[in-house]
């Protein structure tokens, strides 16, 4: 076979294969993923569906329980919240007032959050009270 | 001296500034006065920065409050071990440290090669310099450490209880080391592009050591963060997949992947655009690394809150991007290859197939990053993946690599013959085969994927085994000297080789520790009361009895612990007992809060139980219940609110003390319910002795073995020859 015709049909089965997993890769993604939200997206969210939810730990609303924790998230701008129920040991930075990601499921008015997928802003990166500057 | 370090950073913007256009106009004009002149303005950089970055410190360890930046990041009471790391824990202190390292890096490289790549090296200072222009000009006029407040305050807010971690000392400089240095490449390759120098390996060879150094740093820093999330936060893992711990592996995966197939450019003249591309893409994914826990695009735990560093950065990763593209297209004719690939079944193959598979892994977790911004723009609505969605691919695509690892140091260069393949393989593919017989006899085989990994494992341990054990016997048959010595001799000969097999070893070891610590691993989280237990694996934790305690830095309550005794058996023999802990840590913000309360409602960490071995690890946190406490903390609270300004200080100080003493016993006497994570996990241990051996291999290779100072002697005289014919 002449070496132009070889690469070209190397180059066509390259493309191909790539064409394939990238097909398979959008296809897992659109599959696999949680529609990211925040608090008041969930206002009007579906029972049973899954939820990847961001915002912040309303002040107050922390109520330790026999399983878990209780608490309400709300927008980081905003004042929308929504009331999650967490079983398991929460993050070590877990407060209020701190930001926080948790993939939830609505179950009549509340959401419950799944196993282990509470994250609690990193503190390295947290600022603490702003302080007045000059 | 806040007026002084801002000074040193306008100036060191300034002389950035400068050093661009005079290497550039130095380049291009032939005047290589503007071109020392560029290469002297890293240097003094470096020395401002130097500056600059000693008064942060300086501010740091004698607590001054009246820099901003101090006082929200650091306090009276934080240990000096850690008030000097506290520097980089903000968003300007990062960012000061990343300007200083690359200040201190790029003169380290113009250094080494001020006689070398007369027409590559002024357009690499170029792009240096502009990256430190950059970063000068965040500094300056975004994010200042020397900004002062109006009002200073007696205490500062602390370095978060979580930080104070040995590995948080380090994990940040590596990690700005390791993308720092990847930026040298990265400007070199842009050199080479431009003075059309692309088809000669000089360059590479020129800062291969620095590509190997910032793949080193890079993959420390990685490592220890994964290190401090499995000792410190509390959740057993050490990796999450989140953005901002994706971004610092993208640039490792695509580093790993050229420090490989440059020695196909070097030996055989092949894989010049491939080369080139790579080493651009890892400068440019480093930057975007930085660029992604400083913009807030992506939902990240580890991202600063609230920046407005997202415009700058995306301006900067666009020039990146677009020069990087419009060069390689344009020098497309001097980066053809020299040669092609003899055989699919050749070093050169599989170096080629070891780039592919790190390519893909890097593409799959760029892919899995950006996926809420990819989602938005195909369907209108932000989504994001989990973890198992990136198991779904690395898992399958890691396992091929460690099998790469063992294939590559055997296999001849340009064509492996039957026989040739016979003799390299056959040992190695014996050995890995009884392994995994044997670890399916155990258990091993329901989790293929794991035994797939071991497997892969014992082939490259055994390889790489065998290229030792031939290497030391030939030294041996040659000069007579003893195991030991030839062993030696073997690798200080030849330390790029042997330092490379030996970080295969390492990842092979890293790699069967996190196959085997995921695929069976037990966790559990349970509530228990005193006298109660939970099975994990093969173990019984058994919750014998709470404890609690009260500690004080320089006579002030640094913190209150409540914790646990934990026996742990296994078929009712002891094992090993272990005392998780929860420490409460006073709120500096005493508004709104009362004057015990404000003892709880500061930062808690988790002391964790660990008992770590070589067969597996058994790890323990606890949460207190700290329900039935409540009624005394505000009865507390409501006491002391209503005597303030009635009692002495120093007699309300020790009615506070008493009756958080009377909180902490009141804790043990209701032996309180607690919540456990407890976790078996096998070969953890693994993890960390791989990254030892990594860490040790890398060094071995980085290490200047005689023929490079050979080599350097040779050129300084080449140079100096050439320099005196020139002259005649």
């Amino acid at each position: 076979m002449a070496p132009a015709r070889k690469r070209k049909i190397r180059l066509v089965v390259a493309l191909s294969a790539a064409v394939l997993l990238a097909g398979a890769l959008v296809y897992t993604s659109l599959l696999s993923s949680n529609k990211a939200v925040t608090p008041s997206d969930l206002l009007s969210a579906k029972a049973g569906a899954s939820y990847q939810l961001t915002g912040k730990v309303v002040d107050g609303s922390v109520r330790n329980t026999s399983s878990g924790v209780d608490f309400r998230v709300r927008d980081r701008e905003g004042t929308a919240a929504v009331p999650v129920t967490y079983s398991g040991a929460v993050p070590d930075p877990f407060r209020e007032g701190r930001e926080v990601i948790i993939t939830v499921r609505k179950q009549g008015a509340t959401f419950v959050g799944e196993r282990d997928s509470l994250v609690t802003k990193c503190p390295s990166k947290f600022t603490e009270d702003a302080t007045q500057r000059s | 001296m806040a007026t002084v370090g801002r000074a040193l950073l306008i100036l060191a913007l300034a002389v950035a500034l400068y050093g661009v256009a005079a290497s550039v106009y130095g380049a291009v004009r032939g005047r290589d006065e503007w071109v020392a002149s560029g290469r002297r303005s890293v240097y003094a950089i470096a020395a401002l920065v130097t500056g600059s970055f000693a008064i942060l410190e300086i501010a740091f360890l004698r607590s001054d409050f009246s820099f901003a930046t101090v006082a929200s990041h650091s306090s009276t009471t934080t240990p000096t071990f850690y008030k000097g790391a506290a520097a980089w824990s903000s968003q300007e202190g990062s960012l000061l440290l990343w300007l200083w390292l690359l200040s201190l890096w790029s003169s380290l490289v113009l250094f080494a090669t001020r006689r070398q790549l007369r027409r590559v090296a002024p357009y690499a200072t170029a792009v240096l310099l502009g990256f430190a222009a950059f970063f000068a000009a965040l500094l300056v006029f975004k994010e200042t450490p020397f900004e002062l407040l109006a009002v200073v305050p007696a205490e500062g807010a602390g370095l978060n209880p979580l930080l104070r971690h040995p590995s948080m000392m380090i994990h940040p400089p590596m990690l700005y080391s390791g993308y720092t240095l990847f930026t040298i490449p990265f400007a070199f390759a842009i050199g080479a592009l431009i003075a059309r120098q692309v088809g000669a390996a000089d360059w590479i060879r020129a800062t291969r050591r620095f590509a190997l150094g910032a793949w080193l740093f890079l993959g420390i820093g990685i490592l220890l963060g994964a290190r401090w999330s499995y000792a410190e936060l509390g959740w057993g893992g050490y990796w999450a997949w989140d953005p901002v711990e994706n971004a610092s592996l993208l640039p490792w995966l695509t580093g790993t992947a050229f420090i490989h197939s440059i020695m196909i450019q070097e030996k055989r003249g092949m894989l010049k655009i491939w080369n080139v591309s790579l080493v651009l893409a890892t400068g440019t994914l480093a930057i975007l690394g930085t660029f992604l826990v400083r913009s807030g695009i992506l939902d990240s735990i580890h991202a600063f809150g609230a920046s407005t560093l997202g415009v700058p950065f995306v301006i900067l990763i666009g020039v990146l991007i677009a020069s990087s593209i419009g060069l390689v297209v344009l020098r497309r004719n001097e980066l053809r290859s020299e040669n092609r690939l003899d055989s699919l079944l050749s070093r050169e193959a599989i170096f080629l197939l070891n780039n592919l598979v790190l390519v893909a892994m890097a593409f799959v977790v760029f892919w899995g990053t950006f996926w809420p911004l990819i989602a938005e723009a195909l369907t209108g609505t932000r989504r994001a993946l989990g973890p198992p969605w990136f198991d779904t691919y690395t898992v399958p695509l890691a396992i091929v690599l460690v099998l790469l690892s063992g294939i590559g140091p055997v296999i001849a260069w340009r064509r492996a013959t039957v026989s040739n393949a016979r003799r390299n393989f056959l040992l190695p593919a014996l050995a890995a085969i009884a392994v995994g017989a044997l670890l399916a006899v155990f258990g091993a085989a329901t989790r293929p994927l794991a035994l797939a990994m071991f497997v892969c494992g014992a082939f490259v341990v055994a390889s790489v085994g065998q290229e030792f054990w031939r290497g030391v016997g030939v030294r041996r048959a040659m000069t007579g000297e003893n195991a030991l010595v030839a062993l030696r001799s073997l690798v200080a000969r030849n330390r790029r080789r042997y330092g490379g097999y030996l970080v295969h070893v390492g990842m092979a070891l890293l790699f069967v520790g996190v196959a085997a610590s995921t695929a069976f691993n037990d966790a559990r989280d349970v509530r228990l009361a005193p006298g109660q237990s939970v099975r994990s694996g093969d173990y019984t934790f058994t919750y014998e009895r709470a404890t609690s305690h009260i500690s004080t830095r320089g006579g002030d309550l640094e913190k209150i612990s409540f914790g646990a005794v934990v026996d742990v058996s296994r078929d009712g023999r002891h094992v090993t007992t272990m005392r998780p802990e929860r420490g409460y840590y006073p709120s500096r913000d005493v508004a709104g809060l009362g004057p015990v309360g404000r003892f709880f409602e500061g930062e808690a960490t988790s002391e964790i139980g660990l008992d770590a071995g070589l067969r597996r690890d058994i790890w323990t946190a606890m949460t207190p219940d700290i329900r039935r406490l409540l009624p005394t903390i505000e009865e507390g609270d409501r006491v002391f609110s209503a005597a303030a300004g009635r009692l002495e200080p120093e007699l309300e100080g020790q009615a506070l003390g008493m009756a958080l003493k009377g909180i902490v016993d009141k804790y043990l006497a209701d032996r309180p319910e607690a919540t456990f994570r407890v976790i078996s996990s096998p070969l953890v241990t693994w993890i960390w002795i791989g990254s030892i051996v990594v860490f040790l291999g890398g060094l071995i290779a980085l290490w200047p073995g005689p023929d490079a100072a050979r080599r350097r002697v040779t050129a300084r005289y080449a140079a100096r020859v050439a320099e005196d014919l020139g002259r005649a």
